[in-house]
C-alpha cells in the first residue's frame, strides 16, 4: 500500500508541529499510517522517515518494537482476548478457545475473509471486569462465551457498526487552535528560564 | 448495575469514604469541561497561580504526595532534583498503565481528564516546565478520545496554552499515544519511546530523568494518579490532605481489586488506615471471597509484586510495612486468588507476561525470563523433570542474585529482606519475573513437586 495521502499528510504535519524534535512524532505517525491502510505499509514507513528526518531503517526499528503496529495485513477487526492473571482466574483462556473454535483459527491468525484477527493478549487494564476482550481496542467487559460469539456474528453480518476498522484509535484528535500555542521550539532554542518564574534567589529555586 | 457499581465507569465502586481523585466518577459527563467547572474544576489552578511557583512546590512537598506509579517516591522531593538553571524542562505524564491487575489510571483519564490536565498545569507552573507530554497507553482508545476532547476544550477556554487565565504562565500539553509495550511504563523507556525510539530503559546513573531526560534536558516523569491529586491539594492545602491516611502516607489511593472476590472493583481507599483484610472482607469493599472458597494467596501490588498469604492480611495498605514484609504496593493492583487456583498455572501466567514483555536489552532478563517460562510450562504440562525446581531458582538467581524478599520466612529461619531485590539488569522487569516464582515455591512447593513426580494427565492449554 501507500504513502500517506494528502489529507493524512496535512494531519501528519499538524502532529509534527506539536513536537520540539521531529523524531518524537514517529509513533503517532505510524498510528496514522495504520489508520490509513489497516496496517503499516513499507511505503508509509519510508514516507514517515522523510517527514521525521530519519532513515527508513530507524522507522522500521521503532515500528517493529511495538505490539500494536502490524507490518502485514490483518483483519478488519482485531479481537484481543486478555488471558493475563485476573482474566485467567475468571475464564479468559476459555474465552480465547471458544473464539478460536468460532473463527476456525488459532490465536495470532486471521480468518480467510480477512474480517477477524484473533490475539492472545496481555493485561488490557479492565481486571475487575474479567474476563474482558477488546475489538479494535474497544472494551467488552465481563463477557460471557455466548455473548462473545454474538459480537463476532454481529460484526460479520454488519448488524453492528459502532466499531471503526482496525487502525483507527481515538476518533477525536487534539487540535491546538491557531494563536493559542505557548510556542513549541527545539530544546536548544528554549534555553532561558520561563517568564513566569521569579528571578533566582541566592538559595536557588527547585531545591 | 446497582451495588455501588457505576455503569459508565465500569469497574469503579462508589463506596463510602473520602474521595480526593474519584469524586467525579459518579457523573456520566464528568469528563466534560462544563461538569468539571460546576464541580470545583480549575479552582486548584487558580489557587496555584495566586502563589509563587516555589510556594506551590512547598505545598506539594508538605503534603508528602507519594508517587502512585509503583515506586512510591515523594513527588515533592522528586521535583527538587532538577538541576538549577538548566532549561528547558519538560513534564512527561506516565499514562502507559499496563501492569497486570492495574487500571486506576485508565479510569482517571476516561472519567476525569480535566483533573489530570489541571494537575499537569500545576506541576508545570511550580517547576517552570515549558511543555507537557501526556503519554497514554495505545490500547486505551476511549482514554485518548476523552483526553483529546478535554484538551481541545481547555485550549479553547484559555486553561491551556498561551497566557493561561491571562497570566504570564504559558504551557502546551500534547497528547501522545503509545503503541503497546509494557516496558515503556519504566520512566527512562518512556522517554526513549517519546523520542521516537524503541522503548528500552536507559542506565541510571547517569540518565536520571530529572537531570538528563527528554532530549537530554531535565524532565519530570509523574504518574497519572499522582498528578490528579494536585488540584485537590492546591485547593484545600497540604494540612487538609494530611488529615487523610497515615502520617507517612497521607491521602487516599485507588486500588483495583480483582479475582475471586464477591465485589471486585476500583476503590478509593485511605492509605495506611485500611488493611488488606478490610479491603477483601469489608462490607464497604469487596465483601469477602466468593461463596464456598477460601483465600489461597493474593498479589498486593501488580504482577511484579511478590505474593502475600493469609498471614499478611492485617498489614495496612501502606508502602513501608508492605515493603518490610517483602513485597510492595506497587501500582495499586490487588489480585485475589482462592483455593481453586493452581499455583503453578498462576505462576506460569505471570512469568509468561514478563517473558513476552522483556525488551531484550539485558541478557539475564531476555534469556532468563524465557527459560523461566519454558521450565514452568513443562512442569505445568506434566513434563517436568526432578531438576527443574533447582534450575528455575538458579535462573532466577542470575536475574536477581541473593535472597529474594519474598523468600523471607521467619518460621524457616530466613530473615526478612525488604523490597526491592538486587538485580543484574538495568530495570526491574527481570527481577519482577522472579517474584511469582519465589513466592509460589516458598508456599506451594509440594504442588510443583506433585506435578513433576506424578506426571498427571493435565490438560495441555494452548497459549
Amino acid at each position: 500500500m501507500a504513502r500517506l495521502n494528502a489529507e493524512n499528510l496535512a494531519t501528519a504535519n499538524e502532529i509534527l508541529s506539536r513536537y520540539p524534535v521531529k523524531k518524537s512524532a514517529m509513533i503517532p505517525l505510524l498510528h496514522l499510517a495504520q489508520e490509513q491502510d489497516g496496517y503499516v505499509a513499507d511505503d508509509a514507513m519510508a514516507h514517515i522517515a522523510e517527514l521525521c528526518d530519519v532513515t527508513p531503517a530507524e522507522v522500521v526499528g521503532t515500528c517493529s518494537f511495538y505490539e500494536m503496529f502490524k507490518r502485514h495485513e490483518v483483519g478488519t477487526y482485531l479481537v484481543n482476548v486478555c488471558t493475563n492473571i485476573s482474566c485467567m482466574l475468571l475464564g479468559g483462556e476459555e474465552l480465547l478457545h471458544r473464539l478460536e473454535d468460532k473463527l476456525g483459527i488459532k490465536h495470532g491468525g486471521t480468518t480467510e475473509d480477512k474480517m477477524f484477527t484473533l490475539e492472545d493478549y496481555e493485561c488490557l487494564a479492565a481486571c475487575t471486569e474479567a474476563p474482558c476482550m477488546q475489538v479494535n481496542y474497544r472494551y467488552f467487559h465481563r463477557i460471557e462465551l455466548d455473548e462473545a460469539e454474538k459480537v463476532i456474528d454481529d460484526l460479520r453480518s454488519g448488524a453492528r457498526t459502532d466499531i471503526p476498522p482496525h487502525g483507527t484509535l481515538g476518533k477525536v484528535r487534539q487540535h491546538i487552535p491557531t494563536g493559542r500555542s505557548a510556542g513549541i521550539v527545539p530544546p536548544e532554542q528554549a534555553n532561558e528560564a520561563p517568564v513566569w518564574l521569579p528571578a533566582p534567589t541566592p538559595e536557588g529555586e527547585g531545591s | 448495575m446497582s451495588n455501588g457499581y457505576v455503569a459508565h465507569a465500569a469497574g469503579y465502586v462508589d463506596n463510602e469514604g473520602p474521595k480526593i481523585v474519584s469524586s467525579r466518577f459518579v457523573h456520566e459527563d464528568g469528563h466534560t469541561l462544563a461538569r468539571y467547572l460546576e464541580t470545583g474544576g480549575y479552582v486548584g489552578l487558580r489557587a496555584a497561580l495566586a502563589k509563587t511557583p516555589s510556594q506551590v512546590h512547598d505545598e506539594v512537598r508538605d503534603a508528602i504526595l507519594l508517587g502512585r506509579g509503583g515506586a512510591g517516591f515523594p513527588a515533592g522531593i522528586k521535583w527538587g532534583f532538577c538541576p538549577p538553571g538548566v532549561w528547558p524542562r519538560y513534564l512527561v505524564v506516565n499514562g502507559d498503565e499496563s501492569e497486570p491487575g492495574t487500571y486506576k489510571d485508565r479510569l482517571l483519564m476516561e472519567c476525569d481528564p480535566h483533573q489530570l490536565i489541571e494537575g499537569c498545569l500545576i506541576a508545570c507552573y511550580a517547576l517552570g516546565l515549558s511543555q507537557c507530554f501526556l503519554y497514554v497507553r495505545g490500547e486505551m482508545a476511549l482514554a485518548q478520545e476523552r483526553i483529546a476532547e478535554a484538551l481541545n476544550e481547555a485550549y479553547a477556554a484559555g486553561y491551556v496554552g498561551k497566557n493561561i487565565l491571562d497570566t504570564d504562565f504559558s504551557v502546551d500539553i500534547v497528547l501522545h499515544w503509545g503503541a503497546g509495550a509494557y516496558i515503556v511504563g519504566e520512566e527512562t523507556a518512556l522517554i526513549e519511546s517519546l523520542e521516537g525510539s524503541r522503548g528500552m530503559p536507559r542506565l541510571k546513573p547517569p540518565f536520571f530523568p530529572a537531570a538528563i531526560g527528554l532530549y537530554g534536558k531535565p524532565t519530570i516523569v509523574n504518574n497519572v494518579e499522582t498528578l490528579s491529586n494536585l488540584p485537590w491539594i492546591l485547593e484545600n492545602g497540604a494540612d487538609a490532605y494530611k488529615r487523610y491516611g497515615s502520617e507517612a502516607s497521607p491521602g487516599t489511593r485507588l486500588f483495583a481489586v480483582s479475582g475471586h472476590v464477591k465485589r471486585p472493583g476500583v476503590y478509593e481507599v485511605e492509605q495506611g488506615v485500611t488493611t488488606f483484610r478490610d479491603l477483601i472482607y469489608g462490607d464497604n469493599f469487596c465483601q469477602g471471597m466468593r461463596e464456598g472458597h477460601d483465600l489461597k494467596m493474593f498479589i498486593p501490588g501488580g504482577g511484579s509484586a511478590p505474593w502475600f498469604f493469609e498471614d499478611h492480611l492485617d498489614l495496612p495498605l501502606e508502602a513501608k510495612p508492605v515493603g518490610a514484609a517483602g513485597s510492595m504496593l506497587g501500582s495499586g493492583a490487588i489480585v485475589i486468588m482462592d483455593d481453586s487456583t493452581d499455583a503453578v498455572q498462576a505462576c506460569l501466567r505471570v512469568v509468561r507476561f514478563f517473558a513476552r514483555e522483556s525488551c531484550g536489552k539485558c541478557t539475564p532478563c531476555r534469556e532468563g525470563t524465557t527459560w523461566e517460562e519454558q521450565i514452568l510450562r513443562r512442569i505445568y504440562d506434566g513434563h517436568g523433570r526432578p531438576s527443574d525446581i533447582d534450575m528455575l531458582l538458579d535462573v532466577a538467581d542470575n536475574i536477581s542474585p541473593g535472597p529474594y524478599p519474598a523468600a523471607a520466612d521467619p518460621s524457616q529461619g530466613l530473615e526478612a529482606v525488604p523490597f526491592p531485590p538486587k538485580q543484574t539488569t538495568i530495570c526491574p522487569l527481570g527481577p519482577s519475573s522472579v517474584a511469582p516464582i519465589v513466592s509460589a515455591l516458598r508456599r506451594f512447593r509440594p504442588e510443583f513437586e506433585a506435578k513433576i513426580t506424578a506426571r498427571a494427565s493435565i490438560p495441555v492449554s494452548a497459549g
